[in-house]
């Protein structure tokens, strides 16, 4: 598997929005390849800790690297282009095509040579049909544009992906479908990828590493395995809790059918 | 067609193409302010609400309020750069209309970039565009057509308010609403109304295409709309590409007798060979500085206004030594000649009943003061608040009852029908002889006096054929022949209009 995505480093990273400390002196280390999953109730601080990476939030204090790399040592626009950003309201461009939706990146970066090449190679990646191209957005599913969201991010080949609940607003059928692909591009392409959900069951299944916030602070870093086997804390076991309890009421089920 | 149509629409093209260029650039200046404007405030809260409370303020100020404002300030800034800002006509017009257009266009502009989607902002964010790429490739397409409503609702509103900025001397196809008013010439205002109102009607149309092609994302409806704009733009402003040179300018202020003298004097320079153009309706205090400042070429005013408005005077002079102090007076400060008096006045003159005159002997001022507790004053708008109302107070002891104001229409019937028991009127105004209204005398002469004058630009000063051509109307008309003038314009039976009144005043000049 080629490993071409950057490692992330957090050193006392804050951010503070008036008296509210959203994100608490994380200091955190993320190897390269790894597919980690934040997870925690609303208002944890995970989506800030995400944002914070791509400088959509500025931290209020500590330092972020990718790679060697300071975060505010680059223009933020610069350090953006080079990182993947899906968002759970997708934010497709309503006046532009497909097409142009997905080469944005490229267009924003200047690059004129074989646009029309990778948008079809993209739609081949994320399993839509090349009629897409054509269509605009509000033609499109929901399942398929976040597909587009996904595609739109990868034109422009970054290393690392930062997504935002990306799946939170499918239906379950859709969803389900979405994160196994995603999780073989993920490998496919070997991406570092950092995703943000509320759902521990998404994260257990999709993630080779789980961060629990809670508060803007991690009270739990540990493998999914590690997590279902107890032992990692209270905030984390309240989270496994539930798709324990699901999973068990489903087996019980299906034995009394 | 009738003729009187005809003569109005006759007068539709010139007008017309001057309303649509005095409308379009008083849009596009109002784009020009407000879309960086609104770029700025969309970002900042504060801005927006400081930008917003000022266009809306301006919104509250009358339209008409707003254009004679423009008038002072803008005489001012002329003095204080040493001249060279004409107050009269284009500029001002164009001030006050752009200011009237800010509001829908900024409130617009900012509604539309504020109301775009944040998670489709963010994506644009996060994808690296800078904020002229998310500008310009995001938050503008997106906001257009909002922005479009509301450069639609400005271009309504601008081309509906230019006709007023006939008042500041601005040619609109409100001269002819004005003059019809002012003569009750119905056809006049009808056409005026009717043409606003047909400009107005196709331009929101033609922008509504173009919104309606921006907001369904096709451009071909947008295109069109724009190219059908521009061709209309082209042929409406083409009247304005011929040449006018030498063409004399005549102006006149807002009521008949003015608006038949400046006929008179243009079918006499017409006849001496002149092209010849009317700008009608202008204000007291508009129409000397035009003059001036060669803006207009010639008009009619009266020794008192002079005397009291422009040299600020309070003291009474005998007729013909105060004609010659005005005569010096326009020559040392602003080159302009006074060419002569036409021979009638036309000033405050308190007129009453005949039946109150013969029954308790009225004859003078003097008499008046005697029963003035007992009358009721009627009045023009104006009267009250000018000089030559203190100056009669301060000679005779007159305390009226109760004082009442009207517009001249019905100043006249308020007389006549004993509503009120004396009134301020024109002592050239046709009224007075055709009710038998009896005019009292002014024997301490505290009243100054209103010689009709006919007043040259400079340029026109040294003009002999110019000056050749009107010379025989000084002292030809007397106040009998121009209150019959007048009365043919003002009546309600057998109305005349302006020029025919003229053409018959132009056969009963005196030798």
């Amino acid at each position: 598997m080629p490993v071409s995505g950057p490692s992330i480093s957090l050193h006392k990273a804050s951010r503070d929005y008036g008296t509210v400390r959203a994100v608490d002196s994380v200091s955190l280390e993320i190897a390269a390849g790894s597919l980690v999953a934040l997870v925690g109730l609303s208002g944890s601080g995970k989506s800030t800790l995400l944002k914070m990476i791509n400088r959509l939030v500025e931290p209020s204090s500590g330092t972020i690297r990718i790679g060697d790399e300071a975060v505010d040592s680059i223009d933020p626009h610069i350090l953006r282009r080079r990182i993947g950003y899906v968002c759970q309201n997708i934010g497709l461009f309503p006046h532009m095509t497909i097409a142009r939706n997905i080469a944005i990146g490229l267009e924003l970066a200047g690059e004129k040579e074989g646009r029309a090449a990778r948008v079809a190679a993209l739609l081949d990646l994320v399993e839509l049909p090349q009629a897409m191209a054509s269509r605009m957005p509000d033609q499109l599913s929901g399942g398929q544009q976040q597909r587009v969201g996904v595609a739109r991010a990868l034109a422009t080949r970054p290393g690392l992906m930062l997504m935002d609940e990306p799946f939170g607003a499918l239906d379950p059928v859709t969803r389900d479908n979405l994160t196994d692909q995603y999780k073989a591009l993920h490998e496919k392409l070997g991406l570092t990828t950092i995703i943000v959900t509320h759902d521990m069951a998404e994260a257990l299944y999709l993630a080779d590493r789980i961060l629990v916030m809670e508060g803007g602070q991690i009270k739990a870093d540990a493998t999914p395995a590690q997590l279902l086997s107890g032992n990692v804390g209270a905030e984390a076991e309240a989270l496994v809790a539930i798709p324990r309890a699901q999973a068990a009421h489903l087996i019980a089920l299906g034995k009394s059918a | 067609m009738t003729e009187a149509w005809q003569r109005a629409f006759s007068r539709v093209p010139e007008l017309l193409a001057a309303h649509v260029q005095i409308s379009v650039s008083a849009l596009f200046l109002a784009m020009l302010i407000c879309l960086p404007l609104a770029i700025w405030a969309a970002r900042s809260p504060k801005v927006a609400a400081v930008a917003l409370t000022l266009a809306s303020l301006v919104q509250t100020i009358p339209g008409l309020a707003l254009l004679a404002l423009f008038y002072p300030l803008l005489l001012g800034l002329s003095a204080l750069l040493g001249g060279g800002i004409s107050a009269f006509g284009f500029l001002p017009a164009l001030l006050a209309l752009t200011l009237y257009a800010l509001l829908p266009i900024l409130r617009n502009a900012v509604t539309g970039l504020s109301a775009v989607d944040p998670a489709i902002t963010e994506a644009a964010d996060g994808l690296g565009m800078t904020r002229g790429q998310k500008l310009y490739l995001v938050e503008a397409p997106l906001a257009a057509p909002t922005i479009m409503a509301g450069i639609r609702t400005a271009a309504v509103w601008t081309i509906g308010a230019a006709t007023l900025s006939t008042t500041v001397g601005q040619p609109s196809l409100g001269d002819l609403i004005f003059a019809g008013l002012q003569t009750q010439n119905w056809t006049l205002v009808l056409t005026g109304c009717l043409f606003s109102a047909a400009l107005a009607i196709s331009v929101d149309l033609l922008l509504g295409l173009i919104e309606r092609g921006i907001r369904e994302r096709r451009k071909i409806l947008a295109w069109a709309g724009m190219a059908l704009i521009a061709a209309g733009l082209l042929i409406a402003t083409l009247p304005l590409m011929i040449a006018r040179d030498n063409v004399v300018i005549i102006g006149a202020k807002g009521f008949s007798e003015q608006y038949i003298l400046a006929r008179l004097i243009g079918s006499r320079l017409e006849e001496a060979g002149y092209k010849v153009r009317y700008r009608d309706g202008l204000g007291s205090a508009v129409v000397y500085q035009a003059l001036s400042e060669g803006d207009i070429d010639v008009y009619v005013d009266y020794s008192g206004t002079l005397w009291t408005n422009q040299m600020e005077r309070t003291d009474s002079q005998p007729k013909t030594a105060m004609l010659d102090m005005i005569a010096q007076w326009t020559h040392a400060n602003h080159g302009v000649k006074m060419l002569g008096a036409l021979g009638f006045e036309n000033t405050y003159a308190f007129a009453v009943r005949p039946e109150d005159a013969r029954e308790k002997t009225l004859k003078t001022l003097d008499d008046l003061a005697r029963v003035s507790s007992d009358f009721n004053f009627g009045t023009d708008v104006e009267f009250l608040e000018r000089p030559e109302w203190e100056m009669v107070q301060d000679a005779y002891p007159i305390r009226f009852k109760d004082a009442r104001s009207f517009s001249p229409t019905f100043m006249y019937p308020a007389l006549a029908s004993g509503e009120v028991d004396v009134i301020s009127a024109f002592s050239s105004d046709g009224r007075i002889a055709a009710n038998n209204f009896v005019v009292l005398e002014d024997p301490k002469e505290a009243v100054p006096s209103y010689e009709a004058i006919v007043l040259l630009a400079p340029k026109r000063a040294g003009d002999e054929k110019f000056v050749a051509a009107l010379n025989p109307l000084i002292g030809a008309i007397t106040v009998e022949v121009m209150r019959e003038a007048n009365y043919m314009v003002d009546r309600t039976d057998d109305k005349k209009t302006a020029r025919q009144a003229a053409s018959w005043l132009n056969g009963k000049l005196r030798e």
